[in-house]
């Protein structure tokens, strides 16, 4: 068992960081190719993001601590701050989605220029990663809700944890390239 | 590799079948995101009318084919590497040696592995770019056929001296050899960008890919089929009809894809949608037409070798080939728990060390007897 876990996930989220790689090149390569339309300095709310987004990098402080307390076998204040880190989680994706929102009301979409294609693109992947996290997470909250039989090891804590941690790394690149950049 | 090797099995002394595929995993999980990124983002385009690729809005095509490309040249490392690593397998079997320069081969490998990221550029010559980009992929491309030479000469050196068996297998692994490197000397001939930019889009490229891939990778396959089929099944391939296909597929590879160097210098472009008849082309198409119906005889002719084996063949025993690598020690087919009792390993070639060690005599690393 001993570092099996953690060696396929690290390797899939290697993979998974050239993905995302890729979709950031795309990004910068058309951030300034003109076009007309809204752009990132334009239409986005730097502000409102910058909220949500604190939501998600505090939770990669909370899933540090539910694996720390899991490997030290304190089963509440694990559950404690499992449900912590899922609640940050769909707080960001909250977030995220009263932005679509409003960006759709603006008429700002994916098939409005080369803006909304990149940064629908990116931001759309990175929260679906998002999304298929909160549910790893709530599978381990679910099983060690259940009882002592069910509660889960430690290494699928540390994969889950590692693979959290990657969605929020990311998410530190997208927030500095699509949101900050227009300060520089 | 990293967790499951036997007691005593350092990555020194793991066989290199073992290592090409190790490497090959790397490429797969480095290069297939690439493809993943470009998919989704045609996917996208064609379907949420988003502007990725669409010249009319911005988008650039360009784009497509760098992340197309970022993916597709290390995934041609991906499919011949494991091709390698059977070569690397039953040509010092076949020859009664050590192989030649074991860590040489695997470095190299590694070092294909990354250069293989570098070279996609060169999939796009014809499309326009700046010079400085040309000469730099022009170079990159030029530097990945070095370690892939090695690797050639080493097989080569393997095979210098040896007791060789043309058994079915080192047939399939000695033409691997050959049409391999003509593949990789046309291949590398794109390196130099006027020359691509001569050829590109020309049955040259063709022939090329065809020897890489079917002269390359499908002979090594075939290698690897006669190596390992009785130790699969339990009972050997028939030799005699594997003659047959041998020869068979030789004339009718080559008779094939070779006329077509000579289609592509003359100017003759791949994709075409109808032959295109000009009095140079005619007999040259003609010949490869006929020649591709002897290469699948070919292969029909191994479909019924193996009907036939599977039947009839030759109860093959644990060890037939002489091999000295761990799993000529299971039975074959290999059973559930497959080793009883795993065989000291103290070099690359457990059994031919259990075999020839006396009580009192040590052996090193390589195989070789110390007193």
């Amino acid at each position: 068992m001993n570092g099996r876990v953690k060696q396929g996930m690290i390797l899939f989220v290697l993979s998974e960081a050239n993905f995302f790689l890729l979709l950031v090149c795309a990004y910068i390569f058309y951030h300034q190719s003109g076009g007309q339309g809204p752009t990132a300095a334009s239409a986005l709310d730097v502000f409102k993001t910058s909220l949500f987004s604190v939501a998600l990098f505090s939770s990669s402080f909370t899933v540090w601590r539910a694996g720390a307390c899991s490997r030290e076998s304190k089963r509440g204040p694990m559950r404690f701050w499992l449900l912590a880190t899922i609640l940050l989680g769909a707080l960001f994706l909250i977030g995220q989605g009263t932005e679509y929102a409003h960006l759709i009301e603006e008429n700002v979409t994916i098939s409005r220029n080369l803006f909304g294609t990149t940064f629908f693109t990116l931001t759309g992947f990175h929260g679906l990663h998002v999304f298929i996290g909160l549910v790893l997470l709530t599978i381990l909250l679910g099983l060690a809700v259940a009882g002592n039989e069910h509660e889960p090891r430690p290494t699928a804590m540390e994969g889950v944890s590692i693979y959290w941690h990657f969605v929020d790394a990311v998410w530190v690149v997208i927030f500095l390239v699509v949101y900050l950049w227009k300060y520089v | 590799m990293n967790k499951y090797r036997a007691p005593g099995m350092s990555m020194r002394k793991v066989t290199l079948f073992v290592w090409m595929i190790f490497i090959n995993a790397f490429l797969v999980v480095f290069a297939l995101p690439a493809l993943n990124a470009a998919l989704v983002m045609i996917l996208i385009d064609r379907m949420l009318d988003a502007h990725f690729f669409t010249p009319a809005s911005g988008g650039s095509a360009l784009l497509w084919q760098n992340y197309f490309w970022l993916f597709g040249h290390p995934e041609v490392y991906i499919l011949v590497l494991p091709a390698f690593g059977v070569i690397s397998e039953v040509i010092p079997v076949f020859s009664k040696k050590v192989i030649y320069g074991y860590g040489f081969l695997a470095v190299s490998t590694v070092a294909i592995a990354f250069l293989s990221y570098g070279v996609w550029i060169h999939h796009m010559f014809a499309t326009g770019l700046s010079f400085v980009i040309l000469d730099v992929f022009a170079a990159t491309s030029m530097l990945i056929a070095v370690p892939t030479g090695i690797k050639i000469f080493n097989w080569i050196a393997t095979m210098w001296g040896g007791s060789i068996r043309f058994t079915t297998a080192m047939l399939f692994a000695t033409a691997f050899l050959i049409q391999f490197t003509v593949g990789g000397l046309s291949g590398v001939t794109f390196a130099a960008v006027p020359i691509d930019w001569q050829l590109t889009d020309s049955y040259f490229v063709v022939a090329h890919i065809h020897y890489v891939l079917l002269g390359g990778t499908l002979f090594g396959m075939f290698a690897g089929t006669y190596y390992w089929f009785p130790k699969v099944t339990g009972r050997l391939l028939s030799e005699k009809i594997g003659r047959l296909h041998f020869w068979l597929m030789v004339i009718g590879f080559n008779g094939t894809f070779f006329g077509m160097h000579l289609l592509g210098a003359l100017g003759m472009p791949r994709r075409a949608y109808t032959f295109i008849s000009r009095p140079s082309f005619d007999h040259l198409q003609l010949i490869s037409s006929l020649f591709a119906f002897l290469l699948a005889a070919s292969i029909l002719v191994f479909v019924w070798n193996v009907v036939v084996s599977l039947r009839k063949g030759a109860v093959a025993g644990d060890n037939p080939w002489g091999g000295w690598t761990l799993e000529w020690a299971a039975s074959s087919p290999p059973m559930v728990e497959n080793f009883d009792r795993v065989p000291p390993i103290r070099g690359r070639r457990p059994l031919w060390d259990l075999a020839h060690s006396a009580p009192g005599r040590r052996t090193t690393g390589t195989g070789e007897v110390e007193t």
